[in-house]
């Protein structure tokens, strides 16, 4: 991928952030794109938020650099950066009316009456709010809220669109709706999103890319498919949807991957990683949905385990199995495939997987 | 939310056959120490005055014409407008409305400042703001008269630091009775207008600040407006007692600075006293404040 012929909207450069002792955010660097749908991915306290607030401008960096399409932003207050916030409680004011929120952006960078009451109609309709427009926020719906937040934030026209969780606050089948919406909206729109979420489900469905952070380190940038499938290390592996991970010997290294053996003494092949030796231990990550079960008789590969758990999930079943060394790992199997065999509590079973599937990680 | 509602009206449920009973002390006190005393001052406003102090059961209307108008020493010249009585009130209006400003500008911050406290000391400020209120109002008043004084302690320390050179004249003007409402009645200001700053989502001004606003511009259009029940609680809470006061006029304002509370007062002390016209004067002052209340309470619910 070539990233470098890309216009860089935000460019984060060794920030630094604490609070008294508290280290907030650990030398983080980040190039956002322009017109780019990116998420910042992490749980609650790992210091998404933080970084949201610092290219907003409510939190001063403690060091680093912040730019913005190349203008240095890190010293302006908030209201000289040309960007918008989507508040996690959407903070509309509450003694002014839908449409009066909505102008209040434009109004205060100078823009003339026809010019707002225009710009006002044009983002009501867009987040199909225009029936609305004279309502008080606490007449409002939690979602009616939500679009007339998004139309507020969007209405000045920032380069970018900072929007801090906001969906959490919203019941789950509108969430869901909200997903496609934001989507759009930013196809349409063209403003570059940043996104701070906690939901990896949410991050995976909308983002172009995604940072996952953890105590206040960014620990991989990708696109959604590269963090799931490629996760640099256990911390992502794990975060980002389910995941089996298993201790494993490293036995012998070739050039289309290395075999290992897991603690039940079977062999496992795991696609090549960086800097693995012969002899070394390392952790293997297999996702649930890429193993598949068999009668413990016809399995020829060696894993072998007693099912202890068996799920069924409407479009999954899901099976935990107990291998013999007492480790024991979650396998799902694709409800109506017509293929797989039903397998019940207490069955012997052995597990199966293709070559490639199993990834190897740095211990 | 749902849940304390379904609760309260639960519990509402359970005290529902008590419930006239329960409102039968309140109802006591409102009724004989609020509008008895109210009704009897009604009463009295329409009688005749007896000149030891009291009255005599007789209708007329002469407490309210003695108000309005001059008929000479005998009663029987024709009627000019009496302007006396009219000066007091506007002068006690302006009085009251001033010292209801100075509260604002002070107690605004003070406010600001307490809710803007760690959750855990607010409390200790909110107790020092009540704390010379442990002190008898006469008492305090007094000492702000002693404070003042032309050769009391504020103008022996600006003497001091040479930042004037005669003492301030303090004492009898109208400033001063300002300065001792200020004084008696800040809190009523600071305590309202807390609760609303306490309540006042910050949010809200980085949102402000998010689209463009100044400092300025979020106080003046976010800040203060969702924050406008409490000064306006406060203003009145101020207000009205102000318009009323009598010890502070007396005590700081001297002779030539009458106001409502003092005209009152005066016809109700020793034998000089008219009742009629000081329960007069009171149904006016009433009047105007019920009325002042009843316009903003319309205000009110028309935005």
């Amino acid at each position: 991928m070539s990233f470098d012929e890309k216009t860089v909207a935000i460019d984060v450069q060794d920030v630094i952030k604490k609070f008294g002792s508290i280290v907030a955010l650990q030398r983080a660097s980040l190039k956002i794109f322009d017109n780019e749908f990116f998420t910042i991915l992490g749980p609650s306290g790992c210091g998404k938020t933080t970084l949201l607030r610092l290219i907003a401008g409510f939190e001063d960096v403690t060091d680093g650099a912040i730019f913005l399409y190349d203008e240095e932003i890190e010293r302006l207050p908030p209201h000289k950066r040309p960007v918008n916030t989507v508040f996690q409680q959407y903070a509309l004011f509450p003694h002014m009316t839908v449409a009066e929120n909505v102008a209040f952006g434009i109004r205060m960078k100078g823009g003339g009456r026809q010019e707002i009451e225009a710009t006002v109609l044009r983002m009501l309709d867009l987040v199909k709010m225009g029936d609305l427009a004279d309502r008080r926020p606490n007449q409002l719906s939690g979602g009616q809220q939500q679009r007339a937040a998004l139309a507020r934030a969007i209405a000045p026209e920032p380069k970018v669109l900072l929007l801090d969780e906001p969906l959490s606050a919203l019941d789950l089948k509108l969430r869901q709706a909200m997903r496609l919406e934001l989507k759009q909206l930013q196809q349409e729109t063209g403003i570059t999103f940043v996104f701070v979420t906690h939901d990896q489900e949410e991050a995976l469905a909308m983002s172009d890319r995604i940072a996952v952070m953890s105590d206040g380190i960014i620990q991989q940038v990708g696109g959604a498919r590269e963090i799931y499938d490629n996760p640099v290390n256990r911390f992502v592996a794990n975060f980002i949807g389910e995941t089996n991970l298993l201790d494993v010997i490293v036995e012998q290294v070739g050039s289309d991957g290395c075999v290992c053996t897991i603690g039940t003494g079977a062999p496992l092949h795991c696609s090549a990683a960086k800097e693995i030796s012969a002899g070394q231990k390392a952790c293997a990550l297999i996702r649930p949905e890429r193993l598949r079960l068999a009668s413990a008789t016809l399995s020829n590969n060696g894993i072998v385990g007693s099912v202890r758990q068996a799920m069924y999930l409407g479009t999954d079943i899901k099976y935990s199995v107990l291998l013999d060394d007492g480790v024991s790992l979650s396998v799902r199997s694709q409800n109506g495939s017509g293929q797989e065999e039903e397998f019940a509590i207490g069955d012997r079973v052995g597990i199966e997987l293709d070559k490639g599937v199993a990834r190897l990680l740095a211990n | 939310m749902a849940g304390t509602a379904a609760t309260g009206r639960t519990a509402s449920r359970a005290f529902q056959p008590f419930r006239l009973w329960l409102l039968i002390p309140s109802w006591l006190m409102i009724g004989v120490f609020l509008l008895v005393p109210v009704l009897l001052m009604l009463l009295f406003s329409f009688l005749t005055k007896e000149f030891r102090g009291g009255v005599i059961w007789e209708f007329t209307l002469a407490a309210y014409d003695q108000f309005i108008f001059d008929r000479g020493l005998f009663g029987d010249d024709p009627p000019k407008i009496e302007w006396t009585y009219i000066v007091i009130f506007v002068r006690s209006i302006v009085q009251a409305g001033l010292a209801t400003i100075l509260c604002l500008v002070i107690g605004f911050p003070a406010a600001f400042f307490i809710a803007s406290r760690p959750l855990g000391t607010r409390s200790i400020w909110l107790f020092l703001v009540t704390v010379p209120y442990w002190v008898n109002l006469l008492v305090r008043t007094v000492s702000m008269k002693f404070l003042i004084r032309d050769n009391g302690p504020l103008n022996e320390l600006l003497l001091g630091l040479g930042i004037i050179s005669k003492p301030l004249s303090i004492v009898n003007t109208d400033f001063a009775v300002q300065l001792g409402l200020f004084y008696s009645y800040l809190p009523f200001m600071v305590l309202p207008i807390y609760a609303s700053v306490e309540r006042y989502d910050f949010t809200l001004s980085e949102a402000a600040a998010d689209l463009y606003a100044g400092r300025w511009t979020i106080l003046r259009r976010i800040l203060l407006p969702v924050v406008s029940p409490g000064i306006i609680a406060g203003s009145i809470l101020v207000f009205i007692p102000s318009l009323g006061a009598f010890l502070a006029p007396d005590l700081l304002g001297g002779a030539k600075n009458f106001m409502i509370g003092s005209l009152i007062e005066e016809q109700f002390k020793g034998n000089a006293g008219n009742w009629p016209f000081g329960a007069a004067a009171s149904m006016i002052l009433l009047s105007l404040v019920l009325l002042a209340l009843l316009i903003y309470s319309r205000q009110q619910t028309r935005t």
